[in-house]
């Protein structure tokens, strides 16, 4: 058993702490929002090529049916997540990126599925072929930055490091926590496969010492795995690293940072030292995938904020607008006043509630007036919070003075590229200067110098 | 429902409580300390120079901004800190008239000049009482005993040690702030309580006054044991003269201090260094002012040469 408290935890350099705001949502259990009768599903829910439409205005579809494709490799297919007729193809708001094409499925309501090739042992399968039904289930990572999975294992070059993403370092979500406490065998198979795949030595699953059920949960299911297997099986220990909770724990240098003490060198990705990070969601997406038969169609999405009148974690198909999804969870105690896609620090303010959900939707919290701040922009007086917070050694005060006053050519050695735009100066800084947008202005300068 | 009127901003959504204000403040509350010292140790005199400090600081603030057509920001209590500081480095029998010309070197000129908060480079208290100290010299060292008042005396301990070689040091008196000296420097006590308290708000950064007294010490401790009938030993030379509230208040202030560990570190044991050579081997008892005044020049050459090291190299 873990003693939280005395035992030593991994960190990385700088960061903040914030306050949690967990406990809306953290223990309730995660319920399936029934499908809405209108599904508007934008094509591209990755990052990389665009997918073109493979159905057409009037098709009947089925549930999980493919219906949006690039023949591109760094792309991921959309499934249908519903079973209906297809009303139109067109150009609709989406959450994280720009208006994208989507597609319009009047829902039926029977869930009529394509038929799903359920697999008893899909570790037997060869590598090359786990790695197609991925890329075939549509599988992206979960966490957020929804980077075609399949890509990441697929990479010239040893990797001997899986390290499994339950961080979660994001203020109010709780979907990964919930997951690894409600499917964590699920989860696990889902581990063992990426470790097959990638032929690893080592599998680290990193949490926050702030989800202790999670650890319980996952560090009990791991200990029964191995009494049951023998590790010539090909089940190897996973090893639960416990963090600090401290923002940005879960970004990928910082897990590296934190339980392999290195850091990824400028420029580089962590598949260029050997390690491949995932997230627990993209994992479970995995195991539907290999033993499920089932395409990524839905996923555990947080809702909350003090404007909700039910906060909670649900199962919510893509496509589903907000709208919709807020309607089964009690509607509105208060007005929000700002709605937020993905957590507090890093997530995207949205214009409306005719908003789908995506691959890519952590969460969503709806903040009434009352829980925002406003504040006006003051001078900085160099205190230096923003130095002592970056988590990739930047400082982020001058490089907002070279952006402020145009001198681009000072640039050069503030390394404005190595910002993974956490965002931590803008929330440390005692003048409230958008620092990190200062940052991602430098960086977009750097870019076109290139 | 209709969803008008939504917020819409870039990411984080969330923030630190710290803010501009806030840090000020919490630099008033720790020299709260010392301004009761000071009134004790200089009873009506001293009050008299805070309080027409203050206000002269904040008006002159307001005056210029509104002059040069900036917003008017004494809401940020930056002048008020300045005027305290400002009165804390003036000897007890100052003129009125001469403190209010002070203040408004420190406003004006140190700071309004240079684009106001966050753009000056020296620290505008230390600047003002460099100017005295060269446009008025006489007013500028002659010191009043405290308690009693007598005026004019001559001699704070740093002097005596320096000029008398007089090594009879009352460490008591040293340390509670009954000695001749400037308003706030006196009192080592009062300055230490203020300097905690600074350090568990995390208002100002530990290097610095680490570095600054360390280096202090450490100078002094080595010239005492090669000459100790000439030099002071470490313990005085951290109560005598302005070394603390340099140290905690005026070395540390962000706006004129580098932004990097490394530089801070560098900055703080240069500013120590640089007193220690004025005190021990210039023509002056002590050299706080201008040691800091000095390593305020070099700030933005620190801040360049001490950069972090760029993550993953």
């Amino acid at each position: 058993m873990y003693n939280i408290d005395t035992m030593s935890k991994g960190t990385f350099n700088g960061g903040v702490f914030l306050s949690e705001r967990k406990e809306y949502t953290v223990d309730k259990k995660t319920k399936a929002i029934p499908a809405p009768r209108e599904i508007i599903l934008p094509l591209s829910q990755h990052i990389g090529s665009p997918n073109e439409p493979l159905v057409k205005p009037g098709d009947n579809v089925k549930l999980g049916q493919r219906i949006g494709e690039s023949k591109s490799p760094v792309s991921a297919p959309v499934h249908s997540p519903v079973s209906g007729r297809v009303k139109s193809i067109q150009d609709f708001s989406n959450p994280i990126y720009r208006k994208t094409p989507a597609v319009v499925i009047e829902n039926d309501g029977n869930d009529e599925s394509v038929e799903l090739v359920k697999r008893e042992n899909p570790e037997e399968l060869s590598k090359q072929e786990l790695i197609r039904i991925i890329r075939d289930a549509g599988v992206v990572g979960l966490g957020g930055a929804t980077f075609p999975t399949h890509i990441k294992l697929n990479v010239p070059g040893k990797i001997d490091t899986l390290i499994i993403n339950g961080a979660e370092c994001e203020p109010y979500l709780t979907c990964d926590h919930r997951l690894m406490i409600e499917k964590t065998n699920e989860i696990l198979n889902g581990i063992y496969l990426l470790a097959r795949i990638l032929e690893v030595s080592n599998i680290f699953l990193a949490i926050e010492d702030n989800k202790l059920s999670a650890i319980f949960a996952m560090e009990k299911a791991i200990r029964e795995r191995i009494k049951k297997f023998s590790r010539s099986k090909g089940h190897m220990p996973v090893q639960i690293v416990v963090l600090k909770a401290k923002y940005p724990q879960g970004g990928e240098n910082q897990l590296i940072k934190a339980i392999l003490k290195k850091e990824v060198l400028p420029g580089k990705f962590p598949t260029d030292m050997g390690i491949v990070v995932q997230n627990v969601g993209t994992c479970f997406a995995i195991y539907q995938a290999a033993y499920e038969g089932k395409p990524l169609i839905e996923r555990c999405v947080t809702f909350t904020g003090g404007c909700l009148k039910e906060p909670g974690n649900f199962i919510v198909r893509f496509g589903t607008l907000l709208k919709d999804a807020i309607e089964f969870c009690g509607g509105f105690r208060e007005r929000p006043a700002k709605i937020i896609i993905g957590g507090p620090m890093m997530g995207i303010a949205q214009y409306s509630l005719d908003i789908p959900t995506v691959k890519g939707v952590t969460g969503v919290i709806f903040l009434s007036k009352r829980e925002l701040k406003f504040f006006e922009e003051s001078t900085c007086i160099r205190c230096a919070r923003c130095v002592d917070v970056c988590p990739v050694n930047l400082v982020p005060t001058e490089i907002m003075r070279m952006v402020k006053y145009s001198r681009w050519h000072y640039l050069d050695k503030l390394h404005p590229g190595d910002c993974i735009e956490c965002g931590a100066c803008a929330y440390a800084c005692a003048s409230k200067v958008p620092l990190v947008q200062y940052i991602k202005l430098a960086k977009l300068k750097e870019a076109k110098k290139k | 429902m209709k969803e008008e009127n939504l917020y819409i901003s870039p990411g984080p959504h969330i923030f630190s409580k710290e803010s501009t204000p806030g840090l000020m403040k919490d630099v008033i509350i720790a020299l709260v300390p010392a301004i009761f010292a000071s009134i004790y140790f200089f009873k009506v005199k001293a009050f008299i120079l805070l309080l027409v400090s203050i206000v002269s600081c904040v008006v002159f603030e307001a005056a210029i901004q509104f002059l040069m057509k900036r917003k008017i920001a004494i809401s940020d209590c930056s002048a008020i800190v300045t005027g305290i500081l400002f009165a804390m480095v003036m000897p007890p029998s100052l003129p009125i008239w001469v403190c209010i010309l002070g203040c408004f070197v420190a406003i004006g000129l140190a700071k309004q000049l240079f684009g106001g908060l966050g753009f000056n480079i020296f620290n505008p208290a230390l600047l003002a009482r460099a100017f005295l100290a060269a446009a008025f010299p006489t007013f500028m060292t002659r010191w009043n005993h405290p308690l009693s008042l007598d005026a004019v005396t001559g001699a704070t301990p740093l002097g005596l040690v320096k000029f008398s070689h007089n090594l009879d040091i009352n460490y008591r008196d040293l340390f509670i702030g009954n000695v001749s000296g400037s308003l706030g420097e006196t009192s080592a006590l009062a300055l230490v309580i203020g300097g905690l308290y600074l350090l568990i708000k995390k208002a100002i950064d530990w290097r610095i006054p680490l570095g600054y007294i360390g280096t202090v010490f450490i100078i002094s401790f080595l010239t005492n044991l090669i000459s100790p009938d000439i030099y002071a030993g470490g313990l005085f030379h951290i109560l005598a003269g302005g070394l603390l509230i340099g140290a905690i208040f005026m070395a540390t202030d962000p706006v004129t201090s580098p932004v990097t560990k490394t530089g801070r570190w560098v900055f703080g044991i240069g500013c120590g260094a640089v007193t220690m050579v004025i005190r021990l081997w210039s023509g002056l008892p002590e050299g706080v002012m201008y040691a800091i005044l000095l390593m305020n020049a070099l700030m933005p050459l620190l801040n360049r040469m001490t950069r972090p090291r760029r993550y993953g190299t």
